[in-house]
């Protein structure tokens, strides 16, 4: 027993000094962004607090005994952070959190594509990443309101619940082509995008063809529409095939004020088509008239 | 580094990363940690292919021991290769009042738990969620003022670039 004396009051002093080091600090285990607050010390002195992790590093020269004061610009990037308070030999520890202010400020939206055809469904994507005022991703869910609003005025909404900071939604584009704004809200916060929406491939292609001068044939198409009726921009190219006595010759045309025309050797038996893409035209068997 | 799940990143993969920043992140990593990455056949909207999902953890952890170094060094100048956006800015002000305190942290990872939650439609973004274990040690010169072993919850937003998946948010918390 006697052996064991020495032991004993070591292992009692062990005990008390790890008690004295890490005791007493006691920050609240969270801290809003920008909020002030104050953490209350024991004993007495002067002492040093460190503050660190990866959003802040800050040091404070402290009176033991005292409180100490943080202020509202002290501390407002989210984050885990480790607290050190060092008198001479003898040190006290803590962790705290920060985290987010509670009130969303700015929105980071990503919509894509910035260009598509019409009517493709899902084919439009908004993401949203939600953050606070001091760029803190603001982790408490939200009901972001999506509106995909095109150039008729007609307009699609959708809403979307966060998680983790970030909602997203996927939207049809419109029948009508046109620049279309797609705008994610919360809260009075607000982000616009323009998604511009073009024409689909061309539906159909129907062609004409009158005799021209010099025994050559005028061939034209009507205008060239998608399937929802909207022009196929210029500079699509319809493509002019003429077959007579087993040889084909064919004619790259773009469009031009959403027609294409061309002329082609005037052989009588000749058949002549026009496509587009995948899309075929009607044919015609050329007999002079 | 010991790393389970399907992912199955290696030391080998950062190699291609080159100069001096891995030469320092290599150095800086005396013990490695454990990695588990949950398998991420259900992570939506979008599937993630098997390379994307090495070269995405790859990256992350490689955030992790630039992060390590910048802290411990004070030197922003590495935060550029792995970072980008506000966890750059954030992190880069962190080591500038660093220098301006004299202080030096080293943050070394024990363990990495990783569990990727959100991949968006066009491909632009991936968060990711990390229940990490770590240690930190607070250096003024030559005197320690203290450690602590820390476990806490990170939330990442990567972005792809034109070499890597780089940090753009970088968030810890309590689990």
């Amino acid at each position: 027993m006697k052996k064991q004396i020495p032991f004993l009051c070591a292992f009692v002093m062990l005990l008390a000094h790890i008690g004295a080091a890490q005791s007493e600090l006691r920050f609240p285990p969270k801290v809003e962004a920008g909020a002030a607050f104050s953490v209350p010390t024991s004993g007495s002195g002067e002492a040093t607090l460190y503050i660190v992790g990866p959003g802040d590093a800050l040091q404070r020269r402290v009176q033991l005994g005292e409180k100490i004061s943080f202020g509202a610009d002290d501390l407002h990037n989210a984050g885990h952070y480790v607290a050190i308070l060092g008198a001479g030999s003898s040190s006290q520890s803590a962790q705290f959190d920060v985290i987010p202010s509670q009130q969303p400020a700015s929105l980071s939206f990503l919509a894509k594509p910035s260009r598509l055809a019409v009517n493709r469904e899902n084919g439009i994507s908004g993401v949203a990443y939600i953050f606070d005022i001091f760029g803190n991703l603001v982790l408490k869910p939200e009901d972001v309101s999506f509106q995909l609003a095109d150039a008729t005025g007609g307009a699609q909404s959708r809403s979307s619940t966060s998680h983790d900071g970030v909602a997203f939604v996927q939207m049809n584009s419109a029948p009508k082509a046109g620049a279309a704004h797609f705008q994610a809200s919360l809260a009075g916060v607000h982000a616009t995008r323009v998604v511009e929406q073009v024409p689909g491939d061309p539906c159909s292609i129907r062609m004409t063809a009158h005799p021209a001068p010099n025994q050559r044939v005028l061939l034209q198409t009507d205008p060239v529409r998608d399937c929802s009726g909207n022009p196929v921009p210029d500079g699509t190219i319809v493509t002019f095939t003429e077959t007579y006595e087993g040889r084909a010759s064919t004619v790259d045309v773009p469009l031009k004020r959403g027609v294409a025309q061309t002329e082609l050797p005037a052989e009588n038996g000749a058949v002549i088509s026009a496509a587009a893409g995948v899309v075929l035209g009607n044919e015609i068997r050329w007999s002079g008239r | 580094m010991k790393v389970t799940g399907k992912i199955t990143g290696k030391w080998a993969a950062l190699l291609p990363v080159g100069g001096a920043i891995l030469t320092a992140v290599l150095l800086s990593a005396s013990t490695e940690p454990t990695v588990r990455v949950a398998p991420m056949d259900s992570v939506g909207p979008r599937s993630i292919e098997p390379q994307t999902q090495s070269s995405l953890i790859r990256d992350y952890l490689l955030a992790w021991q630039t992060m390590n170094v910048a802290l411990t060094q004070n030197r922003p100048d590495l935060l550029d290769a792995v970072f980008v956006g506000k966890a750059k800015e954030k992190l880069a002000e962190t080591v500038r009042e660093q220098q301006s305190l004299g202080i030096e942290t080293s943050y070394l990872p024990r363990s990495h738990d990783i569990k990727v939650v959100f991949y968006s439609p066009e491909g632009l973004s991936i968060q990711l969620l990390d229940e990490v274990e770590y240690d930190v040690n607070v250096r003024k010169g030559e005197q320690s003022l203290g450690s602590e072993h820390v476990r806490a919850r990170y939330i990442a937003v990567l972005s792809p670039t034109e070499t890597r998946w780089k940090v753009r948010v970088f968030q810890g918390g309590t689990p």
